[in-house]
């Protein structure tokens, strides 16, 4: 009987891991792919802030770039630089990155086991208990306290427990990357966000690089769009002067959760983290903070439930309750941000993109600033009805 | 009606798999696996595929009697 079991060794998995076997419990982490990291499914930025409050300092192999702004462009190619003033985040390299998050949660005694594949999450009176599966061809079964979800946005080890964490297709990006070389990249240090409906429906593409000839370049739009996010990109890439003669050295796709928060992310013996329980920043779709964030209170919530030998539903509703205050409450209203900015227009976009300065940027992705884009919105009579989309109190 | 899937587009991503309201698709070792039993043609999956791996075939004006 292991104490915990985590379905999944993404940041949020491993994390997770690491604070229990860091608190002494017998924890293992199963990943069903045959390789940690791969593939990628992300732009592979984090910053500085974000990895200081996880406490993590990167080996440099996991480090590809030092990033200090971002440019923010309009569909009339005008931009916002959004400028931190000093260095402010990494593009890590999610192969090592992944791998030596694994690593570090089994220097503190977890155990993690690659192509192991879940089949089955196993229940006695209705209540979760352990997992059947296969590890290379070898069928096993193994009791646990509780069960960890962190096994992405499908979350299949969720629907087996009894969790239904069915996505709104409508809160699921459409996601495309390619990692190109041969590419020109003017300043690797800053990353480039292109907005505009006939570019990127209800998106945005990215350019992360890592390098001065390397970088993601990737694209998240609404499934419902008139063409496939690999046409949308595909076009991009071939009108972009820098990018069309590049070369493609991986291609990325996958569901990108942006919104969605949910309130019941438990079961007895049960809980999920990460996107599987779609905690993503609802603007910029940045997920790995998130699932290490949520990793760490869902630990704490599951060190006084073993303690207390008490991991019922009822005791794990703490993880909920303390994630929405420390963390859902302040993505609630990125989300209604980013509501109000799948409404806007290219005229929109453009006329925005003259009144906002890039610390508005800033603030929006943090879920703050929302009374500065309102007084901005009010000055156009198409824009103002949106302003109580953001439930301001003038 | 039915439902093609087209292995060599298929990145395996399983954000297809994510989005079905009615929990047809699978990503497993062999790919995309699809349950017509629970399908309902919706045409989401199609929809969000970032690759158009994926084509619902919806049902006919006329029915075959």
């Amino acid at each position: 009987m292991r104490d915990v079991i985590v379905v999944g060794a993404g940041p949020g998995g491993t994390a997770a891991a690491k604070y229990l076997a860091s608190k002494g419990y017998d924890v293992v982490i199963y990943e069903k792919r045959q390789e940690i990291g791969a593939p990628k499914r992300c732009g592979e930025g984090i910053s500085f802030g974000g990895l200081e409050r996880l406490g993590l300092e990167l080996p440099k192999n996991c480090v590809r770039q030092v990033i200090n702004s971002a440019l923010v462009y309009a569909p009339d190619n005008s931009h916002v630089e959004v400028s931190y003033g000093k260095d402010y985040g990494y593009v890590v390299e999610r192969k090592m990155f992944d791998k030596w998050l694994a690593e570090e949660a089994v220097r503190k005694g977890a155990k993690v086991k690659a192509k192991t594949y879940i089949k089955e999450v196993l229940k006695e009176d209705g209540k979760v208990v352990g997992v059947r599966g296969e590890h290379l061809g070898e069928e096993f079964e193994e009791k646990c306290k509780v069960l960890i979800a962190a096994d992405g946005i499908e979350s299949k080890i969720s629907r087996m427990a009894g969790l239904n964490t069915t996505a709104n297709p409508m809160l699921v990006d459409s996601g495309f990357q390619y990692e190109m070389t041969g590419i020109k990249i003017s300043d690797p240090k800053k990353i480039h966000l292109y907005f505009g409906n006939d570019i990127a429906p209800r998106g945005y593409i990215w350019i992360f690089p890592k390098g001065e000839d390397v970088a993601n370049v990737g694209i998240g739009i609404v499934g419902k769009s008139q063409k496939s996010a690999k046409e949308y990109l595909s076009e991009f890439v071939e009108k972009t002067e820098g990018l069309k003669d590049g070369s493609i050295l991986e291609v990325n796709s996958g569901g990108i959760p942006i919104g969605g928060l949910m309130n019941k992310m438990t079961l007895d013996n049960f809980l999920a983290i990460g996107d599987a329980a779609h905690q993503v920043n609802p603007i910029n779709g940045g997920g790995m903070y998130e699932a290490q964030f949520a990793a760490r209170i869902a630990a704490d919530v599951i060190d006084e439930g073993i303690q207390k030998g008490d991991t019922s539903e009822k005791q794990l509703d703490k993880y909920n309750k303390k994630w929405w205050e420390e963390r859902g409450n302040k993505l609630k209203k990125v989300e209604k941000i980013r509501e109000v900015s799948e409404k806007l227009s290219d005229e929109d976009f453009n006329f925005l993109a003259k009144e906002l300065k890039g610390d508005n940027l800033i603030d929006f992705s943090r879920g703050q600033g929302l009374k500065g884009l309102g007084k901005i919105l009010i000055k156009k009579p198409h824009l103002a009805k949106y302003v109580k989309g953001l439930h301001l109190e003038f | 009606m039915g439902w093609k899937w087209d292995k060599n587009k298929c990145l395996r991503c399983g954000g297809c798999v994510a989005v079905c309201p009615t929990q047809a698709l699978e990503l497993t070792e062999n790919g995309i696996e699809w349950d017509e039993s629970r399908c309902i043609h919706c045409g989401i999956c199609e929809e969000f595929c970032p690759v158009k791996a994926i084509k619902v075939k919806k049902e006919k004006k006329e029915d075959k009697k």
